[in-house]
């Protein structure tokens, strides 16, 4: 059985990770690789997609916590969208939505990315 | 009636998944809502995540045991290890927020199971035996319907 499915996309200058399954400490290892590749490819525009995702533990939030200083510091960030109530409840006991911008939908964090660059420019 | 359910698994991550799927059946069975019992499952996965990263360090082979005790509204999860010892109730719990703004990775499970739970013991017997106890309570309408 396949518990977690970790899948890359890019488009609009932004880079879209989503997220199926079950989010670990055995899994977790998955999407730190992806992470650490896209800032190693200087790809600091990150939008994680959790529509799929049906369990996070604090493993998997550790791996936010872990890159977003090096994303932010790049004048990137980490956007979360599509959160299911359940998985929501668990970023939120965390104290996550002060410190993460999480959006209903994939389009609006990507729309902030746009918006945010042509101000830049 | 005490009803007591047990499952033994080896130290690794990949049976973390398993740990939930039993624990998730039990806490069903005792009467606790979705809502309730996922949160339970939580505070399991991240006692045993505990017992491998620091109890055993990573080792693959070593046993951590988990007993479901029931018995009229009370819901106790025991999470039994022979490893290095670890009191969740000592450890250091910083402020939240000024854990979370300086993006530090540790203690966020510890602080879980204290928030999912009524209650967390914890005892030891150092290169023994090391137990956390992870209890749950049903709200007295829930309770009422079980008897």
């Amino acid at each position: 059985m396949s518990e977690f499915k970790i899948q890359h996309r890019t488009g609009e200058g932004v880079n879209v990770i989503d997220l199926k399954g079950y989010l670990d400490a055995h899994t977790a290892p998955e999407l730190e690789n992806v992470l650490q590749k896209l800032i190693e490819e200087k790809k600091f525009n990150i939008v994680v997609n959790c529509k799929d995702l049906s369990y996070i533990s604090s493993a998997g939030l550790g791996v936010f916590m872990a890159y977003i200083e090096d994303v932010r510091k790049n004048r990137g960030d980490i956007k979360l969208t599509n959160m299911s109530p359940k998985v929501y409840n668990v970023f939120d006991l965390l104290g996550f939505p002060i410190l993460y911008e999480i959006y209903k939908d994939e389009q609006d964090a990507i729309k902030k990315f746009q918006d945010a660059r042509s101000v830049q420019n | 009636m005490t009803k007591k359910l047990s499952k033994t698994i080896s130290s690794r991550t990949d049976n973390l998944l398993e740990v939930r799927e039993f624990v998730m059946r039990a806490a069903r069975d005792f009467g606790f809502s979705e809502e309730e019992s996922s949160k339970i499952v939580l505070a399991v996965d991240e006692a045993c995540t505990n017992v491998i990263k620091h109890a055993y360090q990573n080792a693959p082979d070593k046993k951590i045991q988990i007993d479901i005790t029931s018995e009229r509204d009370m819901f106790q999860i025991s999470i039994i290890d022979n490893g290095k010892s670890f009191n969740p109730n000592t450890a250091r719990l910083p402020d939240l927020k000024q854990h979370l703004t300086h993006f530090r990775r540790g203690g966020l499970g510890v602080y879980l199971m204290r928030t999912l739970m009524d209650k967390v013991e914890y005892s030891y017997s150092p290169g023994k035996r090391n137990v956390v106890r992870l209890i749950k309570y049903l709200t007295p309408d829930k309770a009422a319907a079980r008897s």
